[in-house]
């Protein structure tokens, strides 16, 4: 099913929590909503599902307007960080509980929930309570009992946020892989950008309530269309110059420095934001960029990671383990023409494009 | 090693013996006014006396008392009132606690706290004015002015409500999205969980009912109606001074008590144990 979100405004008593927030979802999809705490995701979810009413705007699924849909009605399954199982319940029941509320035949909804189980890869404890689990078990209870009722919309709020590292990996291939079994919509929430990364076909970057960015994961690290996108994409982080352009070239601010860029669109004495991705940086003498002083240099097998010195700048960046030169040297480097991005101080737009 | 454990066990032992200690203060009234109602006459004139019945099966005492006030009748009554009191108390204070916690509605937690502000209110002095209520009633003198009176707590909302609140938002959001209306959810989700509480609440309620004294008095003078506290009152003031059947009579009224206890005991234990939901 495709979800179509039109002007969807959100507000706390005087708060806003999510503003004008239009885009579509598309039919069997894996979608993220990523964003800092605080940045409205889970509220969208909320709104999604039906637990929220929005404020002003519309909701589509497909063609229908489920905009007041009560929850109920709007064939939705929903998993919530904390999984919501009933404590009482054995594992079968719980899965079973949407079918038994729907008075679905009992021999029928049991047929389901092992169905289901076997998709989840949990029938050996459908007898359990949820507590006789483990994290990334109930965690997968969950999921049967909102895949169950074979729901138009499969919504997760920060499904691995409670799990540890281990189980985190894999869960989050199980839940792709779920995913594409089911081919159902899926829309979930974190707050962790390699999850995101990993996983979806699409991530929705949002910022205090705004939508800032929705791309393919790689396109979103490749061409950020805003410098708080390319900071919140990436590890290490992408390392920031401020300054302005000055004879065609990128000078920082306290003219400590200057960088030659392609300037594209960006206009003489314009103030920059220069965002160098740690891998867009090479050693070459012949033509350099610029010139740095190797601070240090921290060995990391393959690469190296090294910290330059560029003026009253600094850059940490990843260069291949191949120089001879020490910390304390000088030398050249050029930028490749991927992952560095121009972006205006004020705007925060991209100017380079 | 050896003596840290040494100490752990010595510092065990105290404790266990405080404990036993207090257990066997509790429990003495207990066991001498059962070991009185299970003496021969000549058994209970014995000085010093006797730490144990003769025959632990005598049972003269209990028929001789039951020959002399119908205990069985009283039994009835006081089962009957508990009964509906504790049903309908527990029909209602599920009803509250879960407006109070769950429902949105306006000036609910005004209301609430007014209704918390009305146990400050000692319940002797509602007697007057409830009394006069229930004469106009024409209910003096039959089983329901001890029934009517009680079938709704505050002190019990207010522990359910808080049991209620502790159960996270989001497994009623779940329920709401799978369909289920606010009733089933109560009765399916809510309730089961909170059986523990639950059972704490109707035993708490049971004994208080069970044991009810003042309010009983006021309100019943009739042999067909009276409980067994007043019916054991009656018959010491009316029975003359006979320790033994008194002592047999007693037993007979807290029996039922100390049994029901045995039962829900392992709900007690939970219920004040953990109080909380895990996770």
């Amino acid at each position: 099913m495709q979800i179509k979100l039109d002007g969807i405004v959100k507000k706390f008593d005087d708060v806003i929590a999510v503003n004008n927030f239009s885009m579509i979802f598309e039919e069997g999809t894996l979608t993220a909503l990523l964003g800092p705490s605080g940045c409205g995701k889970s509220t969208m979810l909320n709104m999604l599902s039906g637990i929220l009413p929005v404020t002003e705007g519309t909701i589509y699924f497909d063609d229908e307007d489920v905009t007041n849909l009560p929850p109920q009605k709007r064939g939705v399954g929903l998993v919530f960080q904390n999984y919501a199982l009933y404590p009482h319940m054995s594992v079968l029941d719980n899965i079973c509980f949407p079918l038994e509320i729907q008075k679905v035949p009992k021999n029928e909804r049991i047929e389901k929930a092992k169905e289901m189980a076997r998709l989840v890869k949990i029938e050996q404890y459908l007898d359990r309570k949820p507590k006789e689990l483990s994290g990334g078990q109930q965690q997968r209870v969950a999921i049967a009992r909102a895949l169950i009722k074979n729901p138009r919309l499969l919504l997760l709020d920060e499904p691995l946020s409670n799990l540890d590292a281990r189980l985190r990996l894999e869960m989050r291939e199980e839940i792709r892989r779920i995913q594409q079994e089911t081919k159902v919509t899926t829309i979930f929430v974190t707050h962790d950008q390699e999850e995101a990364m990993s996983i979806s076909d699409k991530i929705v970057l949002m910022r205090d309530g705004f939508l800032k960015q929705v791309d393919k994961p790689q396109r979103l690290y490749d061409e950020p269309n805003n410098l708080f996108v390319a900071n919140f994409l990436g590890n290490p982080p992408i390392n920031n110059l401020v300054g302005k352009i000055k004879d065609g070239r990128f000078v920082l601010s306290d003219d400590s420095a200057s960088i030659r860029v392609d300037i594209k669109q960006a206009k003489e004495g314009e103030k920059i934001v220069l965002g160098i991705r740690a891998e867009s940086v090479a050693l070459n003498d012949q033509d350099p960029d610029f010139t740095a002083v190797i601070k240090e240099r921290y060995t990391m097998g393959k690469e190296e990671l090294a910290i330059l010195k560029v003026g009253s700048g600094e850059l940490r960046v990843y260069l291949s383990s191949d120089f001879s030169h020490k910390a304390g040297d000088t030398a050249g480097f050029k930028l490749k023409s991927k992952g560095v991005f121009l972006f205006d101080q004020d705007t925060e737009d991209r100017v380079d494009e | 090693m050896r003596k840290k454990h040494f100490r752990f066990s010595f510092k065990k032992l105290l404790v266990y013996f405080f404990l036993i200690l207090g257990a066997v203060i509790m429990m003495f009234p207990f066991y001498w006014m059962l070991i009185s109602a299970l003496k021969t006459p000549a058994e209970f004139n014995t000085y010093p006396p006797l730490w144990a019945p003769g025959n632990w099966f005598n049972m003269d005492n209990f028929k001789q008392a039951f020959a002399m006030a119908p205990f069985i009748q009283y039994f009835m009554n006081s089962v009957i009132v508990t009964l509906c009191c504790v049903v309908i108390t527990g029909f209602t204070t599920i009803l509250g606690a879960f407006a109070f916690s769950r429902l949105k509605f306006p000036g609910r937690d005004l209301i609430f706290s007014l209704l918390l502000s009305l146990m400050m209110v000692p319940f002797e002095m509602l007697v007057i004015t409830n009394y006069e209520t229930v004469t106009k009633m024409g209910l003096i003198n039959t089983l329901p002015v001890l029934i009517i009176p009680f079938i709704s707590s505050i002190f019990y909302t207010y522990i359910l409500r808080n049991f209620f609140l502790s159960i996270p938002d989001s497994l009623y959001y779940s329920a709401r999205i799978d369909g289920a209306s606010n009733w089933k959810y109560l009765w399916r989700v809510m309730v089961p969980i909170a059986k523990p509480s639950l059972v704490t609440i109707m035993l708490l309620n049971a004994i208080s009912c069970w044991n009810s004294f003042l309010w009983t008095l006021m309100t019943i003078n009739s042999d067909r109606f009276r409980t067994l506290p007043i019916g054991l009152y009656a018959f010491m003031t009316e029975g003359g001074s006979d320790f033994k059947l008194q002592m047999a009579a007693s037993t007979f009224t807290v029996l039922p008590m100390i049994v029901l206890f045995l039962f829900a005991r392992k709900y007690i234990v939970n219920g004040v144990a953990r109080g909380g939901l895990k996770g």
